[in-house]
């Protein structure tokens, strides 16, 4: 048994088997994080790279601990401070980690598609940590994980992705991933931060923000991604937590609990307030906690496909 | 195909097995069973289910253990979807009874003893195996407690069938082809 795909580059290339068989495993991971002992040496022959070239607190954490759970040796590169600054392109740059025989590489890069490019070039295996506005497929992953955990079987059920759907690699890796999981989606927020024809993905739109929380089980809330936005989408980041912040006040006058999801990092008073973030209905930490189980279980099975070729 | 055991005879084995368990750790308040997966804890199941009926315990401590990312077969990279581990008690200070169905190269038991390991230092391993393929083995481990030994060769096969999940009770040894 392992995964139909050699990397991992986004959720759309992904079947519900894999999908299923990643929440199995990651199941294992978790039992195995809540020990004394949290590491097994499962991949103590295998050596990954983590080549960062956007800005990552969290996915870069939490891969790197995954690794090391797993019992692999990490190789850390982050673009600012290294060669790229000289000239070097992206091939040889891997090429070069790679030439120190590293079995895997993590790559979050700005340029979508990047992680594509790369798995046409090299033979190592390779997992999108996030590229430029298209997808960041182990978040996806992660949050369809927790939310599963937290109402169950996903088929059905109403999830609302609210904020900026532009810029937000999350969102698509979200829709592709739960539309697969049989869940149906709403997508949410001010028309600018929209993308025309989104419902040809198969999902909802929704302007009104009241209303998009009505009607779902569980809200992803987005971050604004101000440094994408390279001309002005709404007047200001005030007007925008006015009309599409969530709080407290709102949610309290909804008819039911929603759960409250958000990958990180929280602009607290824009896309959502403190007294929601850090509310019993919000699930923000538990997705974090998560993700480490998940990466487990993507890099577990994805070191298996290195010999079948 | 050559029958080892037949129903009647594998019932007495198991009753022998876990009489002999009784015998060497009396009320077992100190002693944990471990059933190892996926098809150990099948006897697991039927020998802590035995010492049980034997000692008059309501309770003993029993768990199960999956041992897939201990494996040492990382070279062909073989991908195992993991079964549950489950150790609802702690191991420290205990005797513990590894159990296992068949016992062929060993490795799959040094494997189970690095997992059990991360759990805690117990006060001593020991292993109980139904079917014992002696002159087969790759690693230094032997059993202590065996139902049944047989001299086997590479090519041929050891499958333990149980009722729960296999509709019938039997031992089979059968030639590969």
């Amino acid at each position: 048994m392992s995964l139909s795909v050699k990397h991992l580059l986004g959720i759309k290339e992904l079947n519900v088997t894999d999908i299923e068989q990643i929440f199995q495993t990651a199941d294992k991971f978790k039992q195995v994080l809540q020990r004394q002992t949290k590491k097994v040496p499962t991949l103590r022959d295998i050596t990954v790279a983590n080549i960062f070239f956007e800005n990552s607190t969290r996915t870069r954490l939490s891969f790197e601990l995954a690794e090391k759970r797993l019992g692999a040796d990490v190789v850390n590169f982050s673009a600012s401070g290294s060669s790229v600054s000289k000239g070097e392109t992206l091939i040889d740059t891997v090429n070069n980690i790679l030439a120190m025989k590293v079995d895997m590489v993590v790559m979050r890069h700005s340029a979508s598609g990047a992680p594509w490019f790369l798995a046409n070039h090299i033979d190592a295996s390779i997992i999108n940590a996030g590229d430029g506005i298209n997808e960041h497929p182990t978040q996806a992953l992660l949050d369809a994980y927790s939310m599963r955990e937290k109402i169950g079987d996903l088929k059905g059920k109403h999830i609302t992705i609210l904020g900026d759907i532009m810029h937000s690699r999350v969102a698509l890796s979200n829709i592709y991933c739960l539309n697969k999981l049989g869940a149906k989606v709403t997508v949410a927020g001010p028309p600018t931060l929209i993308p025309k024809h989104i419902e040809s993905l198969g999902v909802r739109v929704e302007y009104n923000i009241k209303k998009a929380l009505e009607w779902c089980d569980v809200a992803n809330v987005l971050r604004i991604q101000l440094e994408r936005q390279h001309k002005p989408l709404f007047s200001t980041l005030r007007e925008y937590a006015l009309y599409y912040g969530v709080n407290k006040q709102m949610l309290d006058s909804l008819q039911k609990d929603i759960v409250i999801m958000h990958p990180g990092p929280i602009n607290r008073g824009v896309e959502i307030n403190s007294d929601v973030a850090d509310s019993k209905q919000s699930i923000i930490l538990d997705q974090v906690e998560n993700g480490v189980a998940i990466r487990m279980a993507v890099i577990y099975l994805l070191s298996g496909k290195r010999e079948l070729e | 195909m050559k029958t080892l055991l037949n129903k009647e005879q594998l019932n007495i084995t198991l009753q022998r097995l876990a009489h002999q368990l009784v015998e060497n750790h009396l009320s077992l308040k100190n002693t944990a069973i471990i059933g190892i997966q996926p098809r150990g804890i099948l006897l697991s199941d039927r020998i802590a289910g035995l010492v049980k009926k034997i000692t008059g315990n309501k309770h003993i401590d029993y768990g199960t253990l999956d041992i897939t990312f201990y494996r040492d077969d990382v070279q062909s990279r073989n991908i195992h979807i993991p079964a549950d581990t489950n150790i609802p008690f702690t191991i420290e200070g205990k005797q513990v009874i590894l159990v296992d169905d068949v016992l062929y190269t060993g490795r799959t038991i040094r494997s189970a003893m690095d997992a059990l390991l991360d759990f805690g230092r117990p006060e001593k391993v020991e292993l109980l195996t139904l079917i014992d393929r002696r002159f087969s083995r790759e690693l230094p481990i032997q059993p202590d407690y065996i139902g049944h030994t047989v001299d086997t060769i590479l090519t041929q096969r050891v499958i333990v069938y149980w009722k729960e999940k296999d509709g019938k009770d039997e031992v089979v040894l059968i030639d590969k082809v």
